[in-house]
C-alpha cells in the first residue's frame, strides 16, 4: 500500500515518543485499542494547573497509519486547553495525513486515546479534591 | 550454466530491468513462497518455442506440430520423473489454482452418486478451502481437519474422520505461510487402505522436497510452475491411471489432456515448466543443503540480537526456505512498512477492511496479539549470504526502533501482564 508523504514522516521521525509517570496528579493517560486487534495506543497530557496541556508523549502498537495518527495528536493537543483538545476529530486526523479508508479507524483511535487521557486527568482530579474535603 | 552463474546472471537482469545498480534500493527479495524469478536456463529453454520453433502441438499434419507436440512430451516426462510418475499421467492446467479446483471438484462431480464427503484441513491454501465451500454449496459434506500447534495435522483425527461416503482427502505437501511439511506418506497410507483417493496440492512442495507418487500412495498432485523458477500461467495435475483415478473437466472443448483439460497447450510455458523440473531434480539436494544454511544464519542472527521472537510451525518438518517468526510487541505491517529495501509478508492482514489476523496462524492457536507481529521470510536459489545478514540486521533494528515505541513492550519491561488488562473490543 503507498502511504501518505506525512504518513511516513510521522512514522519515521515520530514526535513525543515516550511516557510520563502515570501516577503524577499532572499526568492523564489514555490507553485504547487492543492488542488483538492490532492496535493500541496509549496517550499521555501534562495539564498544568490552569488546564493547559503543557506537554503529550504516546507509545503505538499498530501499522504505520497507526502510529502516524497518534503521533500527530500529541502535536496538536500541545498548548490546547483540556476543551479545546477534546473537540478534536477524527476526521481532521485523517485529512492531515490523507488516510485511505481502511485506515479511518486508525485515526478513530487516536481521537478515543486523547479523550481518554483527558477524562483519565480529570477523574483523577476530582478524586484529589474529594480527598481534600 | 552453473548455479552461481545462474544468480549473477538473474540478479544483474533484476537490477537491468529496474535500473538499479547493486546496493542502490532494489528490495531484497525474500518473498519466495510468493513468487521466484524465473531461472535463466529456463528462459533460455522457452526462447526458441515462441519463434523459431513454434507450432500447435495439437496440428497433426506436419513438423509445427509435431515438434511443438515432441517438445510438449518431452517437458511431461521432466514433470513426472520428479515425482516417480507416468508422464501419460500428467495434465499441464494454468497453474495450482485450477489444479486443485480441478482435482477436488473434478473427483467430487465424477463420484456424487456414490459418496459425498471430502476432508481437507483448516490451512489450506485458500484455492482449495473455495473450492470446498463451493462444493458445500451443491450439497456436498466437508470436514476441515484441525492442525496441532506444529502446525501438522492429527492422524488419528483424519483416521476418524473418513467414513464409507469419503471421497477423496485433500491436505497440502507443504503450507504456503509456515513452510511445514504434513506426514504425506502416512497420509497416502491411511487413505489408500481406506479406499479414499489422496489428493495433495505441492505447490509448495514440488521441486523442493522428494516426492513419489508409487511409494506415498498419491493420487492426484497440484503443481505450479512460478513456485520452482519456471513460468507463471503454467501448472500441471498428476491423475493416478493405475488404479484409475476419473474426473470431471471444468470446462468443455477439444478433449486435449485426456479430456480432461481442453485448450491448446501453451507450448512454450510447457517447456518452460519441463526445465524448471529438470534443474529442480537435478539440484534439489544441493540447494536443500544451502538454504538450510542461510536459513540457519538468518534464524541465528536475528535471535541473537532480539528477544521473544517466535517461530512459527514446526523448524523440523519444514521446508528450508521458510521462516514465519512472531516479533513480540511490533505490529507486522507496521514492522514492514520499515522495511522497504525487504521484500517480504506480513502474517497479518490489516490492509484488509477485516483487520484479521492470518487464518493459519490462528490455525496453530497463535495468539491473536502474536499473529499480528508475524513475518514471513521466505529464501530461495537466488538468495545470497551478504543478503541474509543485511536483512536480519534490517530487521533487528527495526524491531528495536518499534519496541521502543511500542507500549505493549513497555508493559513487558514493567511486569505487566498484557492478558490481565481490560482491552476494549473494537
Ligand atoms: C499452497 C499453494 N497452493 C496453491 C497456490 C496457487 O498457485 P498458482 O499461483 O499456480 O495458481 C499457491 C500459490 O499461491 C500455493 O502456495
Amino acid at each position: 500500500m503507498a502511504y501518505s508523504e506525512k504518513v511516513i514522516d510521522h512514522y519515521e521521525n515520530p514526535r513525543n515518543v515516550g511516557a510520563f509517570d502515570k501516577n503524577d496528579a499532572s499526568v492523564g493517560t489514555g490507553l485504547v485499542g487492543a492488542p488483538a486487534c492490532g492496535d493500541v495506543m496509549k496517550l499521555q497530557i501534562k495539564v498544568s494547573p490552569e488546564g493547559i496541556i503543557e506537554d503529550a508523549k504516546f507509545k503505538t502498537f499498530g501499522c504505520g497509519s497507526a502510529i502516524a495518527s497518534s503521533s500527530l495528536v500529541t502535536e496538536w493537543v500541545k498548548g490546547k486547553s483540556l476543551d479545546e483538545a477534546f473537540t478534536l476529530k477524527n476526521t481532521q486526523v485523517a485529512e492531515h495525513l490523507s488516510l485511505p479508508p481502511v485506515k479511518i479507524h486508525c485515526s478513530v483511535l487516536a481521537e478515543d486515546a486523547i479523550k481518554a487521557a483527558i477524562n483519565d486527568y480529570k477523574a483523577k482530579r476530582s478524586k484529589d479534591r474529594e480527598a481534600a474535603e | 550454466m552453473r548455479v552461481n552463474e545462474a544468480t549473477a546472471k538473474v540478479e544483474t537482469a533484476v537490477r537491468a530491468a529496474l535500473n538499479n545498480p547493486p546496493g542502490d534500493g532494489t528490495p531484497i527479495y525474500l518473498d519466495y513462497q510468493a513468487t521466484t524469478p524465473t531461472d535463466p536456463r529456463v528462459i533460455e529453454a522457452m526462447l526458441p518455442h515462441f519463434n523459431a520453433r513454434f507450432g500447435n502441438p495439437h496440428s497433426r499434419n506436419h513438423a509445427y506440430g509435431w515438434r511443438a507436440e515432441d517438445a510438449v512430451e518431452a517437458a511431461r516426462a521432466q514433470v513426472a520423473s520428479l515425482i516417480k510418475a507416468n508422464p501419460k499421467e500428467i495434465i499441464f492446467t494454468s497453474g495450482a489454482t485450477e489444479s486443485n479446483n480441478l482435482a477436488i471438484k473434478g473427483v467430487a462431480h465424477f463420484y456424487k452418486d456414490k459418496k459425498d464427503h471430502i476432508v481437507t484441513c483448516v490451512t489450506e491454501h485458500k484455492c482449495v478451502l473455495d473450492a470446498c465451500r463451493h462444493l458445500e454449496q451443491e450439497g456436498f459434506r466437508v470436514t476441515y481437519l484441525p492442525v496441532r500447534t506444529d502446525g501438522l495435522i492429527d492422524l488419528e483425527k483424519l483416521k476418524e474422520s473418513i467414513t464409507d461416503k469419503t471421497v477423496l482427502v485433500s491436505i497440502m505437501a507443504v503450507n504456503n505461510e509456515i513452510g511445514v511439511i504434513q506426514p504425506v506418506r502416512e497420509i497416502g497410507r491411511i487413505c489408500r487402505e481406506r479406499g479414499v483417493f489422496f489428493h495433495t496440492d505441492c505447490a509448495q512442495a514440488f521441486g523442493k522436497i522428494p516426492l513419489d507418487v508409487e511409494d506415498m500412495n498419491i493420487d492426484l498432485v497440484s503443481i505450479s510452475g512460478h513456485k520452482i523458477y519456471g513460468p507463471m500461467g503454467i501448472g500441471a495435475l498428476y491423475v493416478r491411471r493405475r488404479p484409475r483415478v476419473r474426473l470431471v473437466p471444468l470446462f468443455n472443448g477439444g478433449g486435449q489432456e485426456r479430456g480432461m483439460r481442453s485448450g491448446t497447450l501453451p507450448l512454450p510455458l510447457c517447456v518452460g515448466l519441463g526445465a524448471a523440473s529438470a534443474i529442480a531434480e537435478k539440484e534439489m539436494g544441493a540447494e536443500t543443503e544451502r538454504l538450510k544454511g542461510l536459513r540457519d544464519r538468518l534464524y541465528n542472527r536475528l535471535k541473537q540480537r532480539l528477544s521473544e521472537i517466535y517461530l512459527n510451525g514446526d523448524l523440523e518438518h519444514r521446508i528450508p526456505g521458510n521462516l514465519n517468526i512472531s516479533f513480540a510487541y511490533v505490529e507486522g505491517e507496521g514492522l514492514m512498512m520499515g522495511l522497504k529495501d525487504l521484500a517480504v509478508s506480513s502474517g497479518s492482514a490489516c490492509t484488509s477492511a477485516s483487520l484479521e489476523p492470518s487464518y493459519v496462524l490462528r490455525a496453530l492457536g497463535v495468539e491473536e496479539e502474536l499473529a499480528h507481529t508475524s513475518l514471513r521470510l521466505g529464501l530461495g536459489r537466488f538468495t545470497t549470504d551478504a543478503e541474509v545478514d543485511y536483512a536480519a540486521d534490517r530487521i533487528a533494528a527495526e524491531v528495536e526502533r518499534l519496541r521502543i515505541m511500542s507500549p505493549l513492550w513497555e508493559m513487558a519491561q514493567e511486569g505487566i501482564d498484557i492478558k490481565s488488562i481490560k482491552w476494549a473490543e473494537h
